[in-house]
């Protein structure tokens, strides 16, 4: 068996080598290339121990591009084929890939039950706010009064917050990153990977067909500085070139002031750790354009995992009962026995 | 001292019948355990509403469990009792109707009031109106019985009343001298943290016993003696409890674990039940957040390299097909339970059909084969999902498993297998390749695929639901590989035909009429056409356990005969079936949609239609 401390891997390791059909300029390029790369660098197991599996959608074409295990599976089902995969081969890293569609319309069902089990698995959506696949739908995450081909008028639908949903499931793991920041995106999926139970993370990724620059308001460069913050563990949420505005709780309220002039027990200081999900909540809500949007990790804690307790139980029956023996389930005491 | 006549009887069938509350199943249960033990061939069948608890003394809150105990082989419950124990008004008016004429009908004459008259809508008291003049009708007022033979217990006057079930199995145990032992124990187990509970079931028991032996009411006595049955370990068995304990065997055939995927439905979720406590053996539960979950969990474990089952009855399907579909496409073992009930829709959840065959043989997008085997008898549900296993599991393909409600509820002696007896589970999972690694080449026989599963270091692949391409599996559009891998997926469920037994043929090998049947329906079928064959008729029985791909001499026997009359708790999808793989056949399909097993009465006057 290769121990961890023989594994050297580089990212091309973890390229597939089939021909990478998606369109040029695509946010997908990026996050494929950062995750082999990332798990080139930080895993700790033998790469046929991980597995990619992905539903159906632009995104969910990743796992024929890994040169590892992979399942392109059905829409919106991954999470459910991932877990029944996880039970059974605890040893195996198991990736879920999913989008905006896939996770959260047609498949938000297994999405919710899937974290709220805390079954270990790695799950990224990469959320484009739009049917690419399908050639440009409004999806759950468009803005409301989108128009796209199925909403000539504009879409009456309010928007889903992928990060409500996974928080309001008590997803141990949750983070958000973006397919323009190679060095944050793997941060936070080499954090992902590391974290024991459901790790979900939200990909901003920019659909150039069809979405073009959606998240640009945020995170394009002349804005990032005023309209995202970067979440760092024990300190406070501060944004502004160079640092100069911070956000403070009062009540439920979340502000932005000024960093220099704000009182320091007012100010807001990142705890991921909290096992209250409602502080983690709170930065959901920091949405654009009223608020600067939060980047990095929400939420890590610790909790037993569905696979482990699994196994907990399987060993706790064994341990009462001993080792199954079919004999004794079958020759039961109400069995009879007729002579000739 | 009265002078009691003790007649010597062939089978009898009895019908326990009440409101859902008051414990009929039980009561038939217990009865039931006593006369296998006892040495009787048994058959039963359990009705019961989908109504958990139904209005109180209400028509559609009647619960009841026929059994039919003999001193012969038997195949079914019987069809039409001989006794009808009838605990309210309710239960009367809905099973009346069954009970043979000059039958004997035992009624708890307490609860004949004018509210449960009413309730029942009995227009004038049929205990005085001369309307069950065609029976013998004895009266017993149970419920006051119950409360003298209990007055000193402590209890509510509530929970007193709950053991008149008890006191009318005592009195049916006296009837048919029963020995009470195995109630005395059951109920001491079963109660076990509740001693109040054990006294006062006892005493109830005990009282109907003795109700019988002491007072004059009865005339005779009833002899039902020990049935010939092979040499052997035997116990009683539902066929769901056959099935969960097929599961768990096929596992250790296999060396592997199996995680079974479910979403609680009925008539299915009893194998879910039982399988969850077996949790020291090669088998992991997993409760889905719902039907499409449960297979995808089940098809998860498959790539994983185990055993994976999912098991459903008939809506259920309909929310699993995609993943089906998926597990054909990508050619991974997949077992699928569906435990048929009434449909369509929701349909009847507690009654029995057969109408998924269909469904199942080609309710999927494209041109989608699945292998489908069906069970024929409680019993041996236990072999036909091990059957199904086995051949999911070697020929890297779904496979369904169709049991209905009648099979999982209704229970028979099952004579106990010899465990090293049964063959072992052959799986070969490839741990090198020469070159890359092809997860489509073929078995040059079975035409499977090779099941390479993750974690094996130089094997990694990717598989899924488009069209791949031949041998290596990778994404083609490509017009002639469609069809080549179209045709490679009908064929290699074709060649499973290889590797199943011959169908039989129980009678003449050729003649004027064979009576055809599959699944739920043996027993009926078959207790007909014996009953015509021993008087001489010339009529042959096939029943056929696997249904796709059919055993190879099926067409052979099928054209040996002038006419297949097909009997089916459908309109008709074996008639379908037979029609379009064997041209020139002469079907004639008979069908009855009731919710109700066939009685072996009415398959007699089809077979004689057409002799």
């Amino acid at each position: 068996m290769t121990t961890p401390s023989a594994l050297h891997y580089s990212k091309e390791d973890f390229v597939s080598g089939a021909d990478v059909r998606w369109c040029p300029g695509c946010g997908d390029y990026a996050i494929l290339s950062v995750m082999q790369k990332t798990l080139a660098d930080v895993t700790t197991i033998p790469r046929e121990k991980h597995v990619f599996i992905s539903g159906i959608g632009c995104s969910s074409r990743f796992p024929y591009y890994m040169n590892t295990y992979g399942f392109h599976t059905i829409h919106g089902r991954a999470p459910a084929i991932a877990s029944g995969l996880k039970c059974v081969r605890p040893d195996l890293t198991v990736w879920v890939i999913t989008g905006d569609g896939d996770g959260l319309s047609i498949g938000g069902n297994h999405l919710i039950h899937c974290l709220r089990r805390n079954m270990d698995l790695k799950i990224i959506l990469v959320n484009n706010q739009i049917y690419g696949l399908t050639k440009g739908q409004y999806s759950p995450t468009s803005e409301k009064g989108k128009i796209t081909k199925s909403s000539p008028y504009g879409s009456i639908d309010y928007p889903i917050n992928p990060l409500c949903v996974a928080i309001a499931a008590e997803a141990s793991f949750v983070a958000r990153t973006v397919d323009s920041d190679p060095r944050h995106m793997s941060q936070v999926l080499s954090r992902a990977y590391k974290h024991k139970g459901s790790a979900f993370v939200e990909i901003y990724q920019n659909c150039i067909i069809f979405n073009k620059d959606a998240f640009a308001p945020i995170i394009g460069r002349e804005h990032r500085d005023d309209r995202a913050i970067y979440l760092e563990n024990g300190k406070p949420l501060i944004f502004g070139k160079g640092g100069t505005k911070a956000i403070t709780l009062k009540g439920l309220s979340l502000r932005e002031t000024e960093f220099a002039t704000a009182k320091k027990e007012d100010l807001l200081i990142h705890n991921e750790s909290d096992p209250s999900p409602a502080y983690s909540y709170l930065l959901t809500q920091m949405e654009y354009p009223e608020m600067p949007v939060p980047f990095g990790v929400f939420r890590a804690i610790e909790k037993p995992t569905y696979d482990g307790m699994m196994e907990e139980q399987a060993q706790f029956a064994r341990e009462k009962k001993g080792a199954g023996d079919l004999k004794k389930i079958l020759y039961t005491e109400d069995t009879w026995t007729v002579t000739s | 001292m009265k002078t009691l006549k003790e007649i010597e009887l062939e089978s009898v069938t009895i019908r326990f019948a009440g409101d859902s509350g008051d414990g009929m199943q039980l009561t038939g249960d217990q009865f039931t355990d006593t006369s296998a033990i006892m040495g009787n061939d048994i058959a039963t069948l359990p009705d019961f509403p989908a109504e958990i608890r139904a209005p109180q003394g209400t028509l559609p809150g009647v619960s009841s469990f026929q059994i039919q105990f003999s001193h012969e082989d038997i195949f079914t419950a019987g069809d039409a009792p001989d006794v009808l124990v009838a605990m309210n008004p309710a239960a009367l008016k809905v099973n009346i109707a069954d009970l043979l004429k000059g039958g004997l009908l035992v009624v708890n004459s307490d609860s004949f009031n004018e509210d449960n008259l009413k309730k029942a809508g009995w227009k004038s008291n049929p205990l005085l109106d001369g309307s069950l003049k065609d029976y013998s009708v004895l009266q017993v007022p149970f419920s006051s019985l119950t409360r003298n033979a209990l007055a000193e217990s402590k209890m509510k006057l509530s929970d007193v009343d709950r053991c008149k079930n008890f006191f009318a199995l005592g009195l049916m145990f006296w009837m048919y001298g029963r020995k009470m032992e195995h109630t005395l124990q059951w109920i001491q187990d079963k109660f076990a943290k509740k001693p109040e509970m054990v006294d006062a079931n006892i005493k109830a028991l005990k009282a109907g016993y003795n109700y019988g032996d002491i007072t004059e009411t009865m005339a005779s006595r009833y002899i039902v003696k020990q049935a010939d049955i092979a040499p052997g370990s035997y116990r009683k068995i539902t066929g769901n409890e056959a099935t969960a304990l097929g599961i768990i065997a096929a596992a250790e055939l296999a060396g592997k674990t199996v995680l079974y995927g479910s979403y609680p439905i009925t008539p299915a979720s009893n194998i879910l039940h039982d399988l969850s406590k077996f949790k020291n053996f090669r088998v992991k539960t997993f409760q889905a957040e719902d039907e499409i979950a449960a297979c995808g969990a089940a098809l998860g474990a498959s790539f994983g390299g185990e055993i994976g089952i999912t098991a459903t009855s008939g809506p259920g399907i309909c929310l699993k097909s995609e993943m089906i579909n998926l597990a054909i496409m990508v050619e991974l073992p997949l077992v699928i339970l569906n435990i048929q009930r009434g449909g369509p829709s929701t349909g009847l959840p507690t009654k029995t059909e057969q109408s998924d065959l269909l469904q199942v043989m080609y309710g999927r997008n494209g041109d989608s084969p699945a292998a489908i085997v069906a069970p024929s008898s409680p019993a041996n549900c236990f072999d036909y999902v091990i059957e199904a296993i086995r051949i999911a599991l070697t020929h890297m393909t779904p496979v369904f498993f169709l049991s209905d409600g009648y099979l999982a509820n209704g229970s028979e002696p099952w004579k106990l297998p010899e465990l090293d007896k049964l063959p072992k589970i052959k799986i070969n999972h490839p741990q090198t390749s020469d070159g890359p690694f092809l997860p489509f080449t073929r078995d040059e026989k079975t035409l499977a695929r090779p099941w390479a599963v993750p974690g094996t270091p130089g094997l990694e692949h990717r598989i899924g639901g488009i069209e791949k391409a031949d041998k290596t599996g990778g994404v083609s559009y490509d017009p002639i590989n469609h069809h080549n891998m179209t045709m490679l997926r009908m064929e290699k469920v074709k060649r499973i035909a290889d590797d199943i037994p011959p169908a039989e043929v129980l009678g003449d090998a050729r003649g004027k009429l064979l009576v055809m049947s599959w699944g739920g329906t043996f027993g009926t079928v078959r207790a007909a056409v014996l009953d015509l064959q021993r008087e001489g008729k010339k009529v042959s029985h096939c029943h056929v356990h696997y249904l796709n791909p059919f055993p190879k001499n099926l067409g052979e026997i099928v054209k040996n005969f002038e006419t297949v009359l097909i009997p089916e708790l459908n309109t008709g999808n074996l008639s379908v079936l037979i029609r379009s793989q064997f041209e020139g056949a002469r079907v004639v399909p008979y069908n009855r949609i009731t919710g109700q097993p066939f009685k072996i009465r009415e398959i007699k006057e089809e077979i004689g239609k057409l002799l």
